[in-house]
């Protein structure tokens, strides 16, 4: 079987999954109780692509020509032509490794996540469909495909948002979610018509092969528009309020998509454009600054949550925020190092979450059960503490991701940020020296991340179970508590396997250098993607390097110890207030989430649905029909006037003559 | 007789056979579906036969004889590639709309579908026509029994809305009676020696040119009144209340099918025969469409009932057919004929869903519904899709329409500038608010009613109605190529023309003679001055 035949194999099992469990469940009830089958079913439809996919991999070298398939003329008008072809080069194949692979495990997890809901059919349709959409996104030959992605995960979120439909605030996040999306996806379209106006054609290798034909503004645009579009799709300011909320999905969901895969479609975007981007510098400051915002302003609001996947939602803005700063500093294969290696930390790190959050409810359960009627929040961490006796495994595995997001050497995180520091400071040094300040604010942002992920491990494992001490009828409900099966277990651990050795796979070359070979380079991400990307160089001395690389580190460390302090031994409570009279109107605001919904929903979304409401749908009808009524009024009113004239008596009707004659006459004489 | 002509009358020869059989309801029922669908059936052949390398020109053509002998008033019907899939939409929702009012009309059954079917020889005339007299008494014949449809089975405001959709409509086509009918001289004496001619082969050939201020005024003429048809903003507000009013067949009628005359109308007549009041009002109408877009979008949000926003939607959705109109290029005309059938299917289909929950709980406030997704989750589904094409989703139809629509019209030399688009992507945005929130408040959350758990999810015959469609909004999402095909070489074919027409006027334009406002209008001040 020839490589290329496999793409069309991979884009078409996730989405024959969707069809089959999708109709049957729809038409067949007895098929929705078949759940082992569905759950097999589908799982394997994600994981027979990864096995194709670790074969295109296999088959492919850091310089080989993409691998391509065409599959039809998707839309063709006038000059515009646009195909449905699939086109894996060193990019995608890499992406599609850990979505199907990452997606294999999360469709496992989820077997164990979703047993008990009705709807389970549903749900692995979805999962199916947005595996499917998730690859054309970043398959596509063109971008108009990349956009049908785009917009099917999209699509795919908003399902999965609000799968529990019932719950109004569910469905609002849903809602909510898909139209801030659709704010970037207006300037994605608008990109594109700029795109095609200077190339003629939306296809990467055409667009790659006239790069001399964009000129210097248009390429501003292109890389603004194009920017704006990810600041939706990857949760950046001023778009991303919509992805805490989208925590409302089931915990498997917030794994896959708004944590792995999906929320990193912006950074794969400006990756595979950054030829484009080279071009315009002022882009470049732009997404790094925007992304060095966001990392800040999020890890700010994520110190203050204490629902346990609020904290890592608000983490993941702030992660995607570094990885804007990457690409923002030339460094687009930094950034697209992070992805990967955060998609195994945030991926194990929510799918650990679930565990607990699934423990939890298994106690609330029990209390029921045993007449105990206590309503808790099994999400909020100040009910918990001292899981790790009952939950070794995902105790374990959740320390692990979170060594790793804090970047503690060796661990994946540790190498991914390492290299986003060290471009900084290299886009500070040789091009604009405004990244410097980027480049500080990202090391307080990274301590401030290790600081409050240990607050949320430590609060959430450490110490003795809370719940039991805040409601007196929740007494001795520990022994509810329970570890999760191995459905749910397996894929924490392989997670966490990846999580641990993952950052190999870009171990930094200076550090081979120092110690040995002179030329050597361990960095096998860079050597695999540089043939398509236009990364900058890293032109820092070996001295400098090194400097960051220890002044990470023991910032981290710093955080740890400073979070051990303080969070572990049922401190969480007090330490959280002190840092709340310490920091005062700061914190405030933050706990606030900066009052961004609501200064949107005040100065954006009010005013434009009073106008709607009070002026524009008033004036529809009295002003617009109102005129129109008013001419037909006219028309009738001359009517009944002139009805006088119709007498119907034809003595009046001969002295209308014979005065229109007289008249007429008259004319003509004068 | 010929399969279009077969097509065409076989409605009008069910209407006889109704009349037979009116004292049975039921078989009034089947006879008039039997009738629609071999209709139908007649009309599959022309897709198939249809020769797409000859798109631009007439086919299945038959050329009657005069209806007066001193007029060159002709029985002329034929398809090319602008009308076949218009005429082939007419007959593929006609079977759809008469099993939609299988259960909902019990009010003068025979009645009904004699104007169903009455609607149905007129819908297809105005599309088969290619004489512009006899264009017009289809145009005028489908006002007619859609003028019952919403005054005798309509809502309780039905008088006055069907008053106002039939006076507003009639006006605009009078108008352009007048017009017809200078037309029809002006064609006689330049190029039929003298004798009145109606024959549009004639009025959009290349012989026939006119000159620049009899054009400014003919185009003012058509152009109003195949706008308010669209309708095109500012003429729009009898729309919300006809839509409103109607009962289901008649606004999916409206919004599939009549909806479309005015749009088609602009491609047919107003771009071949005024090409140079085109360019010169394509600004003025680019910004009515972009207006239509926003304006529409934001007044929908706000509605409370269904009904009513989907026909705002229909305003705004309409702004982008006229917007890729104006823009004169073959992207954005193309754009425009395929979202013409987009909206016809996707719109459609919102009116029919809208309908069924009708029928069940005799209102159509979006408050008096919430959470029904649990007690009517196959209409959910069908709703989201429907939903979903309505919102421009790409893989669904409304996706291909509107894209090649704003692609169309970003480099448009007609428009000349990049805002109208700018402005017009916005609806992206603005449709998922309308169309989502929408969506929520009627179908997820708790189920605040109880009237509503009672509520039965859709049975056989609503789910086999809404099939067909559902694959089409399907297919021409997937594979649109294959059905913007057959009027690409059309398309290319008549901007060319215009293009070569509108230059030759100038050519030919004396500019002192022309009036000072015809001047400014038409730039032909120095540049004209310095060519001769």
């Amino acid at each position: 079987m020839n490589a290329s035949q496999l793409l069309p194999l991979i884009v078409a099992l996730p989405l024959a999954g969707f069809l089959v469990n999708g109709l049957a469940g729809m038409y067949l009830p007895g098929y929705r109780e078949r759940k082992n089958w569905i759950g097999w079913f589908a799982t394997a439809m994600v994981f027979v692509p990864f096995l194709a996919s670790v074969t295109l991999f296999m088959g492919l070298e850091a310089d080989s020509r993409p691998v391509t398939y065409h599959l039809m003329t998707w839309l063709q008008a006038g000059s515009f032509t646009s195909d449905i072809a699939w086109r894996v080069d060193q990019l995608s194949v890499v992406m599609m490794l850990f979505i199907t692979g990452i997606g294999s495990l999360i469709h496992l997890y989820s077997m164990g996540y979703m047993k008990e809901d009705e709807g389970y059919w549903k749900f692995f349709a979805y999962l199916n469909l947005f595996i499917f959409a998730m690859l054309n996104l970043v398959m596509g030959d063109n971008l108009l495909l990349l956009f049908l992605g785009w917009e099917g995960v999209g699509v795919c979120s908003y399902l999965l948002i609000g799968f529990w439909y019932k719950d109004m605030e569910k469905a609002s996040a849903a809602k909510k979610a898909f139209v801030y999306n659709r704010v970037g996806d207006f300037a994605f379209l608008v990109a594109m018509f700029l795109v095609f106006r200077h190339v003629g054609s939306l296809q990467f290798d055409a667009i790659f092969a006239n790069l001399d034909g964009i000129p210097a503004d248009a390429a501003f645009w292109i890389g603004l528009l194009m920017f704006i579009g990810a600041t939706g799709k990857s949760a950046q300011i001023p778009l991303f309020v919509w992805l805490p909320d989208a925590m409302a999905g089931p915990t498997p969901v917030s794994a896959l998509i708004h944590a792995a895969t999906m929320v990193t479609s912006g950074i794969y975007l400006i990756s595979r454009m950054s030829a484009i981007y080279v071009m315009t510098p002022e882009v470049m400051l732009i997404v790094a600054v925007i992304g060095g915002i966001t990392a800040f302003v999020a890890a700010t609001i994520a110190l203050t949550q204490t629902d346990i996947k609020r904290v890592l939602a608000y983490s993941t803005v702030s992660q995607l925020g570094f990885m804007f700063l990457a690409l923002g500093s030339g460094g687009f294969i930094a950034a697209m190092f992070h992805v990967i290696t955060h998609a195994f930390f945030k991926a194990c790190l929510f799918l650990g979450s679930g565990s607990v959050i699934h423990a939890m409810h298994h106690v609330e359960h029990e209390l029921d059960h045993h007449g105990k009627h206590v309503h808790f929040d099994p999400q909020d961490m100040r009910n918990m503490g001292g899981l790790k006796a009952y939950m070794p495994s995902t105790y374990k595995t959740f320390l692990i991701a979170t060594i790793a997001i804090a970047g503690i050497p060796p661990l994946a995180g540790f190498f991914s940020k390492d290299e986003i520091l060290a471009m900084l400071y290299n886009a500070g040094a040789f091009y604009q020296p405004v990244y410097f300040v980027l480049f500080g604010l990202a090391l307080v942002t990274a301590f401030l991340t290790a600081f409050y992920m240990f607050r949320l491990t430590f609060g959430t494992f450490h110490g003795t179970f809370q719940l039991s001490k805040r409601y007196p009828e929740a007494a001795g409900a520990e022994k509810y508590l329970h570890e999760s099966p191995w459905h749910m277990t397996l894929p924490l651990w392989v997670l966490a396997v990846l999580s641990l050795v993952g950052g190999f796979m870009g171990f930094p070359d200076f550090i081979v250098q120092t110690f040995g070979n002179p030329d050597a380079h361990s960095n096998w991400l860079h050597g695999w993607l540089i043939g398509g990307i236009a990364e900058y160089d890293l032109a820092l001395a070996k001295p400098v390097k090194w400097t960051i690389l220890l002044a990470s580190t023991a910032l981290a460390s710093f955080a740890v110890w400073l979070a051990y302090q303080r969070y572990t031994g049922d401190r969480a409570a007090e330490s959280d207030a002190a840092l709340q009279r310490g920091l005062g109107g700061a914190y405030r605001l933050w706990s606030d989430k900066y009052r961004l919904d609501e200064i949107y929903e005040g100065y954006v979304a009010n005013p434009i649905l009073k106008l709607s409401d009070k002026v524009l749908a008033v004036f529809d009808l009295k002003g617009i029909d109102g005129l129109v009524n008013l001419v037909a009024g006219l028309t009738n009113f001359t009517g009944s006037i002139l009805r006088y004239a119709q007498t119907g008596l034809v003595s009046g009707y001969a002295m209308y003559l014979v005065v229109g004659v007289l008249l007429v006459v008259g004319l003509l004489l004068f | 007789m010929d399969l279009l002509n077969l097509s065409l009358y076989l409605p009008l020869a069910g209407l006889l056979g109704i009349w037979a059989v009116r004292r049975n309801e039921s078989l009034v029922r089947w006879v008039t579906l039997l009738t629609t669908v071999l209709a139908f059936a007649a009309s599959l052949p022309l897709l198939f036969n249809f020769d797409i390398s000859r798109a631009h020109e007439l086919q299945f053509l038959t050329e009657g004889g005069r209806f007066v002998p001193d007029l060159d008033i002709s029985y002329l019907v034929g398809l090319d590639g602008l009308s076949l899939l218009l005429y082939l939409l007419t007959t593929f929702m006609a079977p759809i709309v008469v099993i939609s009012a299988w259960d909902s009309v019990h009010k003068h059954v025979t009645g009904f579908h004699s104007m169903l079917l009455l609607l149905q020889t007129g819908s297809l005339g105005v599309f088969a026509a290619q004489d512009a007299v006899l264009f017009y008494v289809f145009f005028e014949l489908s006002l007619i029994p859609m003028y019952f449809l919403i005054g005798i089975w309509g809502g309780s405001g039905r008088i006055a809305a069907t008053l106002k959709f039939f006076v507003y409509t009639l006006v605009g086509s009078l108008i352009m009676l007048v017009a017809l009918i200078y037309t029809g001289y002006d064609a006689g004496h330049a190029v039929n020696g003298g004798v009145f001619t109606s024959d549009m082969r004639i009025w959009t050939g290349a012989e026939y040119q006119i000159g620049l201020v009899q054009q400014t005024w003919l185009f003012l003429a058509f152009a109003l009144a195949f706008c308010i048809k669209v309708p095109l903003f500012p003429f729009h507000t009898w729309l919300p209340f006809a839509h409103t009013e109607a009962p289901t067949a008649g606004s999916v009628v409206l919004a599939a099918i009549m909806l479309k005359m005015g749009t088609y109308g602009l491609i047919r007549f107003v771009l071949p025969m005024f090409p140079n009041a085109s360019e010169a009002f394509a600004p003025l109408m680019g910004t009515l469409a972009v207006i239509g877009i926003v304006y529409g979008a934001l007044v929908a949000m706000v509605q409370k009932d269904v009904k009513k926003l989907v026909a705002y939607s229909s305003v705004s959705h309409l702004g982008f057919v006229v917007l890729g109109i104006f823009a004169m290029t073959t992207t954005a005309v193309q754009g425009a004929v395929i979202q013409n059938i987009n909206h016809g299917l996707s719109t459609g289909a919102l009116f029919l869903l809208v309908g069924m929950i009708y029928d069940r709980r005799h209102t159509r406030m979006i408050a008096d519904f919430g959470g029904i997704a649990s007690s009517m989750p196959v209409f959910a589904v069908m709703f989201m899709v429907a939903t979903m094409a309505s919102v421009g989703l790409p893989g669904l139809n409304g996706f291909v329409g509107e894209f090649l629509i704003l692609l169309g019209s970003f480099d448009s030399a007609a428009l000349g500038s990049i805002w109208f688009t700018v402005v017009a992507t916005t609806g992206v945005i603005l449709a998922a608010v309308y169309m989502l929130w929408m969506v929520q408040r009627v179908f997820f959350g708790p189920m605040t009613h109880d009237e509503n758990k009672s509520l039965t999810d859709l049975d056989a015959r609503e789910t086999g109605l809404l099939i067909p469609i559902m694959i089409f909004i399907v297919w021409i999402g997937v594979y649109p190529s294959l059905f913007t095909g057959y009027s690409e070489g059309h398309i290319r074919h008549l901007l060319e023309q215009s293009k070569l027409k509108a230059e030759r006027v100038l050519a030919a334009t004396e500019t002192a003679a022309l009036p000072a406002w015809a001047r400014d209008l038409y730039d032909a001040t120095e540049d004209l001055a310095a060519t001769k």
